[in-house]
């Protein structure tokens, strides 16, 4: 077990500098020149080469990834300049680490970027994941048990339409009906949770709504499936032979084995919802770290982009590593080998 | 297995005559009037979209005519109700321009499915020829396709067709010195395209890892057949069932991608019609004309069900284990 875990965090770190390394040489040594992107109007020789000298993209390519990498671990300086930073140190912006670099657009370090719309994208997945989690589970597991009748096609069909909703279709209709046209609920905008906690929900119940739509659908499908098989299992009849009651047979016995295959599906949504829900947050307009992505790649703000990769991987990566890790907890027939 | 017998002898013993696969899978999807249903409903959207192209030359459909008398006061929404809707614009026209919406959504409907079925099948294409080499091959070679599936799918899909979006059509319209629809096209079929293939790759190489142990596959090779006879003749045709059903159920989620891009502003855009420029356009008169989003909205909810029904419906059917009650 504890060979397995190391293991896998080896490689969890081998393959974020995979990746980080892959979208670095995407962009960076593209056919597109990074410093153009910098500098917008008014734009002059001298200050396109002076940014191209502050930033570093000067250098080749596996130096400034280098630079990058070693941001992470210890910490950079921008611009770095040993001149400057004696002559004035207080233009030079310090990043600490795990510094994920610089926003020559915005002035500011990518982590204060981050800092900023972490929490706007935590809040949307978390209450997301908790609605979407028991309609799911819970329409899934009604649907198995009364399998055939209306309450299993009602659920099926609700399911079907959910799973192909797009989700900025169901976003527009939940933003300019309830919200915009008959004021049911406010226009959304982030509120921090420590503020007013009914004013942070309030305003996150569309966003939340509209994920749980599209996540809930498949978590429907995937319960019930598993349910419908569990349940015709040898020890479910053992355990009704057993008099055991109906619940404590649905809950300890059938859900038991099928939360197996939710829990890793949960762990993989909701690690790949932590890095930001783009298209939810863009209906919205919430400044999470989607927004943050998409509005990189409008003005192409390529360190952005780069920071909002290896986040958005890292948590696909993590979440992957740790559902693995979890089976060995979870379920009792998994025995995992280093 | 077991399951599968048992079946099989019931349906034996009802008419006694032997099946092939292909005529149990076609009587269990001739039951099923919900796939069937679906699978009619997709077929029109697949020949409505085949036939625009010419509806457009003969004039039945204008998707780009301005009708500026049909939109007017502040924001030059439609005039009428629901969007302007009237015998001669079905769902009415665009606020600003006036053009034909439906005309537009049946054009957005070629664009958009020929970019789906294009990405589809690259990526279909791909994962059966890498799901079959890193199954068969085993060893180091199934070591290294598989480490690059891992990697592939640890990408956050949607953020790198966004950002790679800028940098690739730019250069593809350079390159192939084409204008920046169909650009934006083959980019959205290449990068579609590369980023479905690692999960199809997965279940092809599980397949092929049962199949290459079975009898007529050893009895090939003690036949001296080639490598590239294995996999095409012997390996491949045993395939088609998990290649049907995946290819119908990536396209639904071809198309939902490319709406979703051209929402966000990425991919085709406007003149040209599809789903996401349409869409994408709708986003500003959202609150003012919400006909305008709702109508191709709910057309590209219904393909992309009809497209859904039939996979799911496919997958039934094939599953030899699948439960018929």
């Amino acid at each position: 077990m504890f060979y397995y875990i190391v293991r896998r965090v080896l490689s969890v770190v081998i393959m974020l500098f995979l990746i980080t390394g892959t979208t670095f040489l995407l962009f960076f040594a593209g056919p597109s020149d990074p410093a153009r992107y910098t500098c917008a109007r008014n734009c002059t020789t001298a200050i396109l080469e002076g940014n191209r000298k502050a930033l570093g993209y000067d250098q080749p390519v596996y130096v400034q990834y280098g630079k990058f990498v070693e941001g992470l671990f210890v910490g950079r300086d921008f611009p770095d300049n040993a001149a400057l930073r004696a002559a004035h140190p207080e233009q030079i912006v310090h990043c600490p680490a795990p510094c994920m670099g610089y926003s020559p657009t915005t002035n500011q370090t990518i982590n204060a970027l981050v800092a900023t719309a972490w929490p706007v994208s935590l809040s949307i997945a978390i209450g997301a994941f908790v609605i979407w989690m028991i309609i799911g589970v819970g329409g899934g597991v009604i649907a198995a048990l009364k399998r055939g009748r209306w309450p299993d096609r009602l659920i099926v069909g609700s399911a079907l339409i959910g799973f192909s909703v797009p989700t900025f279709f169901i976003g527009l209709i939940l933003l300019t009906f309830p919200a915009i046209k008959w004021g049911w609920v406010p226009i959304p905008h982030y509120f921090p949770f420590t503020q007013n906690p009914l004013t942070w929900a309030s305003n996150l119940i569309l966003p939340w709504l509209t994920l749980a739509c599209i996540f809930a659908a498949s978590y429907i499908r995937l319960t019930r499936a598993y349910m419908i098989e569990t349940m015709s299992e040898d020890y479910i009849r053992t355990a009704m032979a057993k008099g055991q009651t109906k619940w404590r047979i649905i809950l300890r016995h059938g859900l038991r084995a099928a939360l197996t295959p939710i829990v890793t599906a949960a762990g993989l949504d909701l690690g790949g919802l932590l890095g930001g829900a783009i298209i939810t947050e863009s209906v919205f307009s919430m400044h999470g770290l989607g927004w943050t992505a998409i509005n990189a790649v409008i003005n192409m703000n390529l360190p952005v982009i780069v920071a909002m990769v290896l986040i958005v991987s890292a948590f696909i990566v993590i979440a992957n590593m740790l559902v693995d890790i979890a089976y060995g907890f979870i379920d009792p027939r998994v025995k995992l080998v280093g | 297995m077991a399951e599968t017998t048992l079946e099989e002898a019931r349906d034996g013993a009802v008419a006694i005559v032997g099946r092939t696969p292909w005529q149990i899978t076609r009587s269990r999807l001739l039951r099923d009037k919900v796939t069937l249903i679906a699978m009619g409903v997709a077929i029109l959207f697949v020949i409505l979209a085949a036939i625009a192209p010419l509806l457009t030359t003969w004039k039945l459909i204008d998707p780009y005519t301005s009708h500026t008398d049909l939109v007017g006061g502040l924001g030059s929404l439609p005039t009428g109700n629901l969007g302007g809707i009237s015998s001669t614009h079905w769902l009415g026209v665009e606020p600003g321009t006036g053009r034909d919406l439906f005309s537009r959504i049946v054009s957005g409907l070629t664009v958009s499915l020929l970019v789906s079925v294009c990405a589809a099948l690259v990526s279909v294409t791909l994962g059966t020829i890498i799901g079959i080499i890193s199954g068969t091959a085993g060893g180091r070679v199934d070591w290294l396709f598989s480490r690059v599936i891992d990697f592939v799918l640890s990408f956050p899909q949607t953020l790198m067709l966004i950002a790679l979006s800028t940098i690739v059509i730019d250069a593809l319209e350079s390159a192939l010195n084409v204008a920046r629809t169909p650009a934006s096209m083959v980019f959205m079929i290449i990068v579609m395209g590369f980023f479905g293939w690692p999960s199809f790759a997965r279940i092809i190489r599980g397949q092929v890892l049962s199949l290459k142990e079975r009898e007529f596959v050893e009895a090939a090779r003690s036949l001296g057949a080639g490598r590239m006879r294995i996999y095409f003749k012997e390996l491949l045709p045993h395939l088609w069932a998990p290649i049907l059903v995946y290819s119908t159920l990536i396209m639904p989620q071809n198309i939902a991608t490319e709406a979703a891009l051209g929402f966000l502003g990425v991919g085709i855009q406007a003149p040209t019609p599809s789903f996401g420029s349409i869409l994408n356009d709708s986003v500003h008169y959202a609150i003012a004309d919400p006909a305008y989003f709702i109508f191709p909205g709910v057309t590209l909810f219904l393909v992309v069900l009809a497209f859904n029904l039939v996979g799911d419906g496919f997958r039934d059917a094939l599953d030899p284990k699948a439960d018929r009650q």
